[in-house]
């Protein structure tokens, strides 16, 4: 019978193959560190790129313009050339202090053992459940995330007339996955006074003659099997229903950090995200953190950045 | 005829789907008929998930009765088929004098319940068990025996070894009249007419209803009642490892902040009056009263992220007991108003029924040898699917679920009807980021295998 346990040892260990933790593997290889292993729990290696179909990604970092998927290929190309091992289909389950890491994998359970490990597992949106939203559960609520994944890599759609919640930078990345797949959004409701980010959200609803109506209030969302509408409190004071099929909760990023909450390791109480020094590293120094784990969220180039930033780090102390 | 039974169970909540098992094992040739697409669609969709030691209930009633039946049955029957149960015992707490002046009244009561372990606790004692409890609690009860459960395995479990062992669930079939002639029964269905010698009505929401289609008249009125719950971040769990009921009061048995099976802290259930027999629907403001209701109870709690909120519906009535009724006449048993206590009482309400069965003048021969089916593991303490190498990957990373995991809950002798009860049986979704990273991939490996679908089509440009 074959013996179900991966152990491995290895330099670095990556966890989460997105913009930062492939950027840092890039740099630590680059900068002659031996064994630099990612470890990520998808299927294809890439982090959120992968399901973000529009430009503008890779203008830093491959000096020319590619929408996310080809940006998140060309990362992960770019790792393996440069001789770095990258595990997809690996979920790291816990960090235990010193660097060492339980793992799961479809070939069965382990360790990895590593002399400095970097989380670098990104963020997510807040979904309905979190935001404590009134009303029932039905089919046709969720996040930006959710969709892209599903219009870019699955080329289904959710919803047809979705009510969107949120004006943030990833609010415009819904408008335009909606444009792309057919969606046609009925409205956008922003709690404040203005969009979170004014230009290009105003710009993306006008081109897709969406309504945005800043001041508005989610109430609740009713409907039976699917969502048929919601009921919102509009900058009058008035309360009345609007029919969707869907509601698209965007943004209000959340760092995907319950490796960090479950672990030895000190976090931010509300955030999750582990508590670092200026130099990176976490309370028990095998740890380093990067990329939108820590700073919700930043764009792709910035955690790809800070992923080298963190190689550096990792270099000088070596080095020391 | 579509078929012919010689019991036909109406509703596969908790309670048919465990007098379904109870029949079918006695050797009765079952039918279950729910008007779903799937089991737990109505009061056994959302509840604490704690088996009952019976402790509290009401004396000397039918109630009580069934309670620790059902509890002494489940633990008979847990093992083999591979129900996980957490014997985590409840901490019945007193945040005042006033609360604690109570325990004198609720150990009588535990006494003639027949459940004699309770113990006072000091405050001292309390902290030892539950070192992040709030410091402003005065003393406690400790109930031993109270434990929670899977509450959606166990029911599954019940039907799977009614249908295993000769029995049948029909889906989508809505019952909406009979007729008696003969010995025999005839029922309307959505899907066409079936035919039994016995029927034993369990449809619980809608109990009053299916009684009233066929008879013209109910002897009970179903009074919704919701209660609402927030489930937090599995990284709460470490908080946590008794149940903690508060002290009752006249009109409710109140807050209880508990642990579920699958690692996650719960705060609630409310209890509200409503019409509706199928809207669960929360509510922002009762979910954050719960939420500081639990914080003040358990301090660690502020600051942590709520995983999910949902609500459950009573099937309560205008009168607080079980409204049992028994149609010698015509061999009809209606199991009414199984309102708080559904998920314990169920194994005993069916022992029960089959006894009133027998008084009917029912005789069956028992299965020999009956199957057991084993159940996937889905509590958080014991081994998951995905700890067994050969899966194709994790679909669901927030609570561990495989593919293989997903492709059996959708074949087997009760497949998967819809994506709610695939929730039930894998937990997909119902994690931390609730269909974020996976539903896209679900959407994939459901489309037109299910009643419903997370896609309502194609993308295009
Ligand atoms: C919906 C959405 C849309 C966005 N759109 C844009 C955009 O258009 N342009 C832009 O520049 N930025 C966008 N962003 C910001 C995005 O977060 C960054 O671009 C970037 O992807 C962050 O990089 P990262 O490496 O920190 O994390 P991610 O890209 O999120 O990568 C994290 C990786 O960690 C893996 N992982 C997580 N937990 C584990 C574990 N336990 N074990 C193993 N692996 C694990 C994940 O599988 C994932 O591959 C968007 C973000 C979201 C959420
Ligand atoms: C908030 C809450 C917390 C609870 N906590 C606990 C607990 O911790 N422990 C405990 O033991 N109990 C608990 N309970 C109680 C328990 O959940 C209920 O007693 C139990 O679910 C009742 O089950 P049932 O089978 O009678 O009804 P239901 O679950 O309502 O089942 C009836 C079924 O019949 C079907 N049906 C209806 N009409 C028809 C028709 N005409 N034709 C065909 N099918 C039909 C319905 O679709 C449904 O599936 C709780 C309940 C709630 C709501």
């Amino acid at each position: 019978m074959t013996k179900d346990v991966l152990d491995m040892t290895c330099d670095v260990a990556i966890v989460g193959g997105g913009p930062a933790g492939l950027g840092a593997a890039v740099a630590l290889k680059q900068a002659g560190v031996a064994n630099v292993t990612v470890l990520d729990r998808e299927s294809e290696p890439g982090g959120v790129p992968r399901h973000c179909g529009h430009p503008p990604f890779g203008i830093v970092e491959f000096k020319r313009i590619c929408s996310g998927p080809v940006y998140a290929r060309r990362l992960v190309q770019k790792a393996r050339e440069e001789g770095v091992k990258i595990l997809s289909r690996t979920t790291v389950l816990a960090l235990h202090p010193g660097g060492e890491l339980s793992i799961a994998s479809p070939q069965g359970q382990g360790t990895v053992t590593a002399s400095k490990v970097v989380l670098a597992t990104g963020v997510r949106e807040t979904p309905r459940a979190a935001r404590l939203v009134s009303g029932g559960r039905m089919h046709g609520i969720c996040t930006t995330g959710a969709l892209q994944s599903m219009v870019y890599l699955k080329n289904l759609i959710p919803f047809r007339k979705p009510v969107i919640i949120g004006s943030e930078i990833v609010s415009f990345s819904a408008l335009l996955t909606c444009r792309r797949a057919g969606i046609k959004p009925v409205a956008m409701l922003e709690e404040n006074a203005s969009p979170s980010v004014v230009w290009p959200v105003k710009y993306a609803a006008a081109l897709l003659g969406v309504r945005l109506q800043c001041e508005c209030q989610l109430l609740s969302i009713y409907g039976n099997e699917r969502v048929e509408g919601v009921q919102i409190r509009d900058r009058f004071g008035v309360v009345r229903d609007l029919e969707c099929d869907g509601v698209l909760f965007t943004g209000a990023f959340t760092p995907e950090a319950s490796l960090v909450r479950m672990s030895h390791l000190q976090s931010n109480k509300t955030s999750g995200s582990p508590v670092i020094d200026e130099t990176g590293h976490c309370s028990d120094s095998a740890y380093l953190a990067a990329g939108n784990l820590l700073s919700p969220a930043n764009v792709a180039m910035k955690c790809w950045a800070d992923g080298r930033r963190i190689a550096r780090s990792i270099c000088s102390e070596i080095a020391a | 005829m579509i078929a012919q039974a010689d019991v036909v169970v109406i509703g596969g909540g908790v309670v048919g789907c465990a007098v379904a098992r109870k029949m079918a094992l006695e050797g009765a040739k079952v039918i279950l008929l729910e008007k779903g697409a799937d089991i737990l669609e109505g009061a056994s969709k959302g509840n604490s998930a704690i088996l009952h030691t019976g402790f509290d209930a009401p004396v000397d009633t039918l109630e009580q009765e069934c309670v620790a039946l059902g509890y002494a049955k489940y633990h008979a029957i847990h093992k083999d088929m591979h129900l996980p149960v957490k014997k985590t015992g409840a901490i019945l707490a007193a945040w005042s004098e006033e609360e604690e002046a109570k325990f004198t009244g609720i150990l009588e009561k535990a006494n003639l319940n027949g459940v004699k372990d309770l113990r006072m606790l000091s405050r001292k004692e309390v902290l030892n068990i539950e070192p992040a409890l709030g410091n402003s609690l005065v003393s406690a009860l400790l109930v031993p025996g109270e434990s929670i459960i899977d509450p959606w395995s166990s029911p599954l479990a019940y039907l799977k070894q009614a249908v295993e062992n000769g029995g049948q669930a029909i889906f989508n079939a809505q019952v909406t009249g009979g007729e008696f002639a003969n010995g025999e029964w005839v029922l309307q269905t959505s899907q066409g007419k079936v035919g039994a010698r016995y029927v034993v009505n369990c449809a619980g929401l809608y109990g009053d209803i299916v009684d009233a289609a066929v008879f013209g008249e109910a002897d009970f009125t179903i009074k919704p009642r919701k209660g609402q719950f927030v489930v937090f971040d599995k990284s709460a769990g470490s908080l946590l490892t008794t149940i903690i009921l508060p002290v009752p009061t006249e009109r409710t048995k109140g807050i209880v902040l508990f642990p579920t099976i699958f690692g996650n802290v719960v705060v609630g259930p409310t209890a509200e009056e409503q019409e509706s027999r199928n809207k669960a629907f929360v509510d922002r403001d009762v979910l954050q009263s719960l939420i500081k209701q639990a914080e003040y109870k358990l301090p660690g709690l502020s600051g942590m992220p709520v995983t999910s909120t949902f609500a459950g519906i009573r099937p309560a009535t205008e009168k607080s007991p079980y409204r049992i009724r028994k149609r010698a006449e015509c061999n009809w048993l209606t199991l009414g108003g199984i309102r708080s206590t559904g998920l314990t009482a169920a194994l005993g309400l069916a022992e029960k029924s089959f006894e009133w069965l027998l008084e009917f003048g029912a005789s069956f021969k028992a299965v020999q040898a009956p199957i057991i089916p084993v159940m996937p593991n889905l509590a958080e303490h014991l081994p998951r699917d995905y700890t067994k190498p050969g899966y194709d990957e994790i679909v669901c990373h927030c609570e561990m679920v495989t593919d293989r995991e997903i492709k059996e809950a959708m074949s087997g002798s009760v497949p998967a009807g819809n994506l709610g009860g695939l929730k039930r049986r894998t937990r997909v979704t119902m994690g931390r980021c609730q269909g974020f990273y996976c539903s896209a991939r679900l959407a994939e490996l459901t489309k037109g295998k299910l009643e419903d679908s997370l896609e309502v089509g194609v993308a295009h440009d």
